[in-house]
């Protein structure tokens, strides 16, 4: 059977360069803490990582502070940035909603239009309308259509109202070409596994200047703002991935065209399926669309029976797929939302990998509405 | 080395057959998954989210997913098969909780694990595993499928103590040709054997006692909650009406119900009626609450419609051993039962399960038990049950 990873939004194989440079890490004796021998040596490859993802991003290192995860740089910041007024997007990642939901003060969730790209008069009036120190949180592209938000003309908006903006810009290394100069926001966070790099390890850039408060208290690493022993494997994976990054978005141009004949291909299967937010700028790799009529469950186990891996909306813990926020917001019927499912390509991804795809959900399509117009099922 | 070999009677050959096998995380489900697996199918496992875990047991933050789904997964994981979770939390609010409570607020007293597996695992879950190509459905049930002359049969399990026929005699025929119930032919102990066999880790994990949404037990709570209305207090009276004592609401009385009823009297006192729109519970001596004949509606029958006239066992409840009955009257949606011999009626909303010796021909919904007019109890108003509401 051949199988297909097509889904890289969730999570990117790790390339073998990274591989590579955590297993070397792991033989890494000594804390990074440690005034020893064995103790600068770990210190140097956290440094030497550091250095990398803030190339990534156009931060200077000492603007980088490294967490376990995207959802702890998401806590540290909402909690930490010292606002008690949020303004955020209905379609962030849960990590941000409901993060900024869950603490004290005011969130207030802004709409976004039927593309899923946020209203900016939305945005501005939210600053207008009150004086208390504001936070704004906008994710760079989202995960689930790879909608690009205006994220730089936001930002203009929020420091004109006095407010700081946080940019969730998790899905775009190696996608979208972006720089914390270019978007000017005050705080950005990363995650290594989706672009390469070793799960468990994330960072929020800090721009120098930006007020943060540590959630995470103990001991003095990352200049205060997060205790805790550095995860030196996961870091040096991550600065590898950041350091390979640009090959990616040099082959950006190869997975956009690889998704858009995978649409245009379903398209002729199927004429009436719908690609969400296909008029809006999109990260070159995702494509989220529907199979008409057949539930998102129905497909990803079925293609997941097939070797195809892709997902649908946001899986909870326990594997049951929920309506999607982000396609709810963006004004779908949650009975067109649940036919949805996403697709999404990534460095290792070849033209075979398509062609496994439209082979197994031609065959699942072909076979259930061979089953409807026999009337075994009325509808599913 | 297999010990108990599951022939599933398929067409295709064992290794090409992909069967769907529904998980609770329970130890019948985990070894009959196992056992399939063993037996050389393709097992594909699946497991229903039905009810927020943490909401229903009334603890807040606990996760979706309870332990048995975790256990289900944990199961697959080891054996190397595909799980898969669905959410059917929506689905079973709507066809079978709600269903419950309101049952329960006219005065019933329903089993939603019938609704359960009729609404839900036997056409929804069996529809997703047909569409996903499957070859069969199993499940952990005692209940035994007999390919006979016209077609599969449902019979009793070989365990009589563990048969759970009952539960799924609103099974049609066409489910029943997808399904498979290869712990039918099993005792409970030898199960359990398996289980620990295969150390599944689930072996000694204890039998589900209750209704699975109502964890506690506490029915009357949930009924209340979902059905303001149908936990008013009111009275207890006697069969003249004369008023006995107080209750909280119908929804705590159950037909036949003895305990905990609350009022003194030097006989036995049984509940023989409920009107829940006069908030009434009517008690009276266990005379008062014996029938003979039974009018069923939603009927089923799992093969040819059954000759009126002919001599079946019945059963009156899930624990019901079942007693001797003659068919009187006989259609595709309801029949008339009568008893051999009076038994103590059973509450609306049961279900009356017809057999041949072993072989379950089908069944309905007690809408009303009553004892014949010629053997009413002097001095006693004859009628005993409620009407119950059509659905």
């Amino acid at each position: 059977m051949n199988a297909a990873y097509l889904d890289y939004n969730a999570t990117a194989p790790v390339k073998p360069e990274v591989a590579a440079a955590v297993a070397r890490a792991l033989d890494l004796v000594g804390n990074p803490s440690s005034v020893h021998s064995y103790g600068r040596a770990a210190r140097k490859a956290v440094e030497d990582a550091r250095e990398r993802v803030a190339a990534l991003t156009g931060a200077t290192p000492a603007e980088v502070v490294f967490t376990a995860s995207a959802t702890e740089a998401n806590n540290l910041v909402l909690a930490g940035a010292g606002r008690t007024r949020r303004i955020v997007t209905a379609i962030e990642h849960p990590a941000v909603l409901k993060t900024a939901q869950s603490l004290p003060g005011e969130t207030v969730v802004l709409p976004v239009d039927g593309d899923g790209v946020v209203a900016l008069e939305a945005l501005e009036a939210a600053l207008k309308n009150s004086t208390t120190p504001t936070l704004v949180a906008l994710m760079l592209a989202n995960n689930e259509t790879g909608a690009v938000q205006p994220v730089a003309e936001a930002t203009r908006l929020a420091h004109d109202h006095g407010a700081l903006i946080y940019c969730d810009a998790v899905q775009a290394p190696g996608r979208l070409a972006f720089s914390l100069a270019t978007l000017g926001v005050d705080y950005l966070c990363l995650s290594a596994h989706k672009f390469a790099g070793p799960k468990g390890v994330g960072a929020l850039i800090v721009r120098d200047g930006a007020p943060l408060k540590s959630v995470v208290i103990g001991g003095g690493q990352e200049r205060g703002r997060r205790a805790g022993t550095e995860n030196v494997p996961g870091i040096v994976g991550f600065g590898e991935a950041a350091w390979l990054a640009p090959q990616d978005l040099a082959n950006a141009p190869r997975l956009a065209r690889l998704r858009d004949r995978l649409e245009s291909r379903l398209l002729e299967i199927e004429p009436r399926l719908h690609v969400f937010s296909a008029k809006a700028p999109r990260l070159p790799n995702t494509s989220c669309l529907t199979m008409p009529g057949v539930q998102s469950e129905m497909q990803v186990m079925a293609l997941d029976l097939a070797g195809v891996a892709v997902s649908a909306g946001s899986a909870c813990s326990s594997g049951k797929v929920e309506p999607s926020h982000v396609l709810r917001a963006s004004g779908v019927p949650d009975a067109v939302s649940g036919c949805a499912i996403r697709v999404s390509l990534g460095w290792a991804t070849r033209e075979e990998d398509i062609e496994t795809f439209l082979a197994a959900w031609r065959a699942l399509y072909a076979g259930l509405t061979n089953r409807w117009r026999s009337g075994i099922s009325s509808a599913l | 080395m297999t010990r108990f070999d599951i022939d599933l009677g398929l067409a295709k050959p064992r290794a090409e057959s992909r069967v769907v096998v529904a998980m609770s995380g329970g130890v019948d489900s985990s070894t009959v998954a196992a056992l399939v697996v063993e037996s050389g199918y393709q097992a594909i496992g699946m497991t229903l989210q039905l009810y927020d875990h943490g909401a229903a047991i009334g603890k807040k933050g606990a996760c979706c997913a309870g332990q048995d789904i975790h256990d289900a997964r944990r199961i697959a994981d080891r054996l190397g098969f595909p799980h898969y979770v669905l959410d059917y939390e929506a689905r079973f609010r709507r066809d079978v909780i709600e269903d419950f409570a309101d049952a329960y607020a006219r005065g019933e007293t329903p089993i939603p694990c019938i609704r359960c597996n009729e609404r839900v695992k036997f056409r929804d879950l069996l529809e997703t595993a047909r569409s996903l190509g499957a070859d069969a459905l199993v499940t952990g049930h005692y209940a035994r499928r007999i390919e006979g002359a016209d077609g599969p049969e449902l019979h009793r399990a070989v365990d009589a103590a563990r048969d759970q026929s009952y539960f799924l005699f609103a099974t049609t025929r066409a489910q029943l040709d997808f399904l498979r119930f290869p712990l039918g032919g099993l005792s409970k102990a030898e199960v359990r054997a398996e289980a620990a066999r295969l150390s599944l880790g689930v072996a000694e994990k204890p039998d589900s006692q209750d209704i699975c949404f109502v964890p506690n037990g506490s029915y009357a709570s949930l009924v209340g909650r979902l059905k303001p209305g149908a936990a008013e207090p009111g009275a207890i009276v006697d069969l003249a009406g004369r008023v006995l004592g107080r209750h909280d609401g119908t929804i705590n009385f159950t037909i036949g119900q003895r305990r905990g009823i609350g009022v003194a009297a030097p006989e036995p006192l049984f509940v023989v009626r409920i009107e829940p729109e006069a908030h009434r519970v009517v008690v009276g001596p266990r005379a008062a609450l014996m029938a003979r004949r039974i009018e069923l509606r939603a009927a089923n029958w799992l093969g040819a419609l059954p000759g009126e006239g002919r001599a079946v066992t019945a059963r009156l409840r899930s624990t019901h051993p079942g007693v001797g009955a003659r068919i009187e009257r006989v259609d595709a949606t309801g029949a008339t039962i009568r008893l051999d011999e009076a038994e103590p009626a059973t509450a609306p909303g049961q279900a009356c399960v017809l057999y041949d010796g072993l072989h379950l021909l089908g069944g309905g919904w007690i809408a009303r038990m009553a004892p014949e007019a010629v053997e009413a109890i002097p001095g006693i108003e004859p009628a005993v049950a409620v009407e119950a509401a059509s659905a």
